[in-house]
């Protein structure tokens, strides 16, 4: 985890995007260190928790960090920490990647889509939500690759489903070499499931509710295989929100499987 | 009076420690990762989640839920287990300098003692905080802190076997029929001193599923909705020890504090040391900055010493 800044941030810009807001906050120290999958986390003045956010872009030469929220627009001051979290990791040599994002979870995608690219890469884009408006980042998906497909739930854009349904058959046309997905927990074990039968790698942002992100409370535990074969809970805040997907135990998440280490 | 010329050191028993702050058990995880926002070593002590004999891994989730002023958890006591605490664990925050007080628990008394047994002497320990008992106890089916017969049992069976040198506290549950029953009994059992509350009791229902938050069901409350119920058990205990109902000894007040003056508030109803608990969760420098705004509550009352505060409320002049 790179060394977390917390800081009353001043909020230099809110603009609506669909169902989000971005905000632009000035934070060098932590504009700097940030990479993409690492998350931010914001507090209310009398909260008991604090809120995990994902970071859009980290601008490190105009000290910025773009945060996408779910809620009304924001005003500053905010009690702003980050980076937060293990980010995904951005392999040297070119890959071909099928980028998978659901909703507000797709926002750290353009970031690492354009460090891909920039080491030779190749994309495809899969953008899924419950909505149209739910949907993220499409117009800076397609300013990345002409690969793009869009699903909604409802149907009202792109094809009608989860984005996970069309995974197998996307990785399949860019002939994949791995798979960088986020989103909530159901919609990363369907979108594993099917890239375990691809037999390439996937790298999975759990969205999950983290109620500190600094690794304090353990609330926020999954089952993860270790790399020695032994299961244990492992923080999504700390040691995740990025894992390696066919360590997470997905149809245990929420349940202590027996075999997990103290059980 | 300068802020700055507040005297500090907080003696806690058999400890004189540089100042009355601490972490609360449990509430900064492992605590390595406390160390990425405060210096170990700033803080008088901290105090580590509940060690038990062998790996836990806890409750399924949902663990956590916000209540408009608490914190319900319900965590299942998860920790590494001993071996691993005293391989990986322990030997990094003592080169950090931090002056570590290990909160410990057993299934049974005999269990407390042999965690007491090999903590002792080991770098950087500094304490061991009995963990006798809180919701976590409860599904196990354990109720020690519940019982001044019991309490008293395990404090002895553990002040036998940790090195006479070795501080031990008893952290004392809110919801039992007298609190003062309980801490008379773990005192007279030899524990050195006292800390006060660990969560309370208590039960969310999710009002779309209309089922429990939690997946273990109850939970246990923290947080600024039960200050009042810390205050009044460290005030209780307090005035007992005043009155000779019982001897003598440093409490450590927790429950709720979020800035300096809910730790004044913590003094002057008797605690000696001041934890920090789920504050640290909304803010991961809590401690420091209480801390410093202590310094500021105690210089603006003109009290030159953190002692000086301490059972404040007691006195009738
Ligand atoms: C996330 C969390 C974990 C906790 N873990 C422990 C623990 O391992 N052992 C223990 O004795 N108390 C534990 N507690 C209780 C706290 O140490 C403390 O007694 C209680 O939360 C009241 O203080 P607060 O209101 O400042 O949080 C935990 C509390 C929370 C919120
Ligand atoms: S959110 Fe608290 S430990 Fe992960």
């Amino acid at each position: 985890m790179a060394h977390p800044v917390r800081w009353r941030a001043e909020v230099f810009g809110c603009t609506a995007e669909g169902a989000y807001h971005r905000l632009v906050l000035q934070v060098p120290e932590a504009a700097s260190r940030a990479r993409p999958g690492h998350f931010a986390s914001l507090a209310g003045d009398h909260a008991v928790v604090r809120e995990a956010v994902p970071i859009a872009r980290a601008d490190a030469s105009a000290g910025t960090l773009e945060l996408l929220v779910a809620d009304g627009p924001r005003s500053g001051p905010l009690d702003l920490i980050a980076p937060l979290g293990t980010p995904f990791p951005v392999p040297d040599a070119p890959v071909r990647a099928l980028l998978v994002g659901h909703g507000q979870h797709a926002a750290p995608l353009p970031a690492l889509g354009e460090q891909l690219t920039a080491r030779g890469g190749q994309l495809g884009y899969l953008l899924g939500a419950p909505t149209a408006a739910a949907l993220h980042a499409v117009d800076e998906a397609r300013a990345l690759t002409q690969d793009v497909l869009v699903v909604t739930e409802d149907g009202s854009a792109g094809l009608t489903g989860l984005v996970s349904e069309p995974v197998a058959q996307a990785a399949r046309a860019i002939d994949a070499s791995v798979v960088y997905a986020a989103g909530p927990p159901d919609v990363l074990a369907l979108t594993a499931a099917a890239v375990a039968d691809l037999g390439i790698r996937c790298w999975a942002l759990l969205a999950t509710d983290l109620p500190c992100g600094t690794g304090f409370c353990a609330a926020c535990v999954v089952p993860v295989v270790g790399a020695d074969g032994v299961s244990r809970f492992a923080r999504v805040c700390t040691e995740g929100p990025v894992f390696d997907a066919t360590r997470v135990r997905w149809a245990d998440i929420g349940a202590v499987p027996a075999d997990l280490e103290g059980a | 009076m300068d802020p700055q010329d507040v005297d500090l050191t907080a003696p806690f028993g058999p400890l004189t420690l540089p100042n009355p702050l601490t972490t609360a058990a449990g509430c900064a995880g492992p605590v390595r990762e406390l160390a990425k926002f405060v210096p170990l070593d700033a803080l008088g002590s901290v105090t580590t989640r509940t060690i038990m004999p062998r790996a836990r891994a806890g409750h399924p989730t949902p663990r956590a839920a916000a209540t408009p002023a608490g914190l319900l958890t319900a965590l299942g006591l998860p920790g590494p287990g001993i071996d691993a605490f005293v391989e990986r664990e322990l030997p990094w925050l003592a080169e950090r300098g931090a002056r570590v007080v290990v909160s410990i628990a057993g299934e049974r008394i005999e269990e407390f003692a042999a965690l007491a047994a090999r903590l002792g002497g080991l770098p950087g320990v500094v304490g061991l905080e009995l963990n006798i008992g809180g919701p976590s106890h409860a599904d196990l089916g354990l109720v020690f802190a519940a019982n001044p017969a019991i309490s008293y049992d395990l404090v002895r069976a553990v002040r036998r076997a940790a090195p006479a040198d070795l501080p031990v506290y008893a952290k004392l549950a809110p919801d039992v029929l007298s609190i003062t029953d309980i801490a008379a009994a773990c005192v007279r059992a030899g524990a050195d001193g006292l800390s006060m509350i660990n969560t309370v009791p208590g039960l969310d229902i999710d009002p779309d599923t209309l089922r429990p938050s939690l997946a273990a069901g109850p939970g246990g409350l923290s947080g600024p909705a039960v200050r009042p119920v810390a205050l009044r058990c460290v005030h209780l205990v307090h005035a007992a020890m005043l009155a000779g109902r019982l001897p003598t000894v440093p409490i450590l007040g927790m429950g709720g504090v979020t800035d300096g003056r809910d730790a004044l508030a913590f003094a002057a109803a008797g605690a000696s040391g001041i934890a920090v608990g789920s504050a640290l969760l909304h803010d991961p420098t809590a401690p420091l900055r209480i801390l410093d705004e202590l310094r500021t509550e105690l210089a603006s009352r003109g009290l030159a010493a953190f002692t000086d505060a301490v059972g404040l409320a007691h006195r009738r002049d």
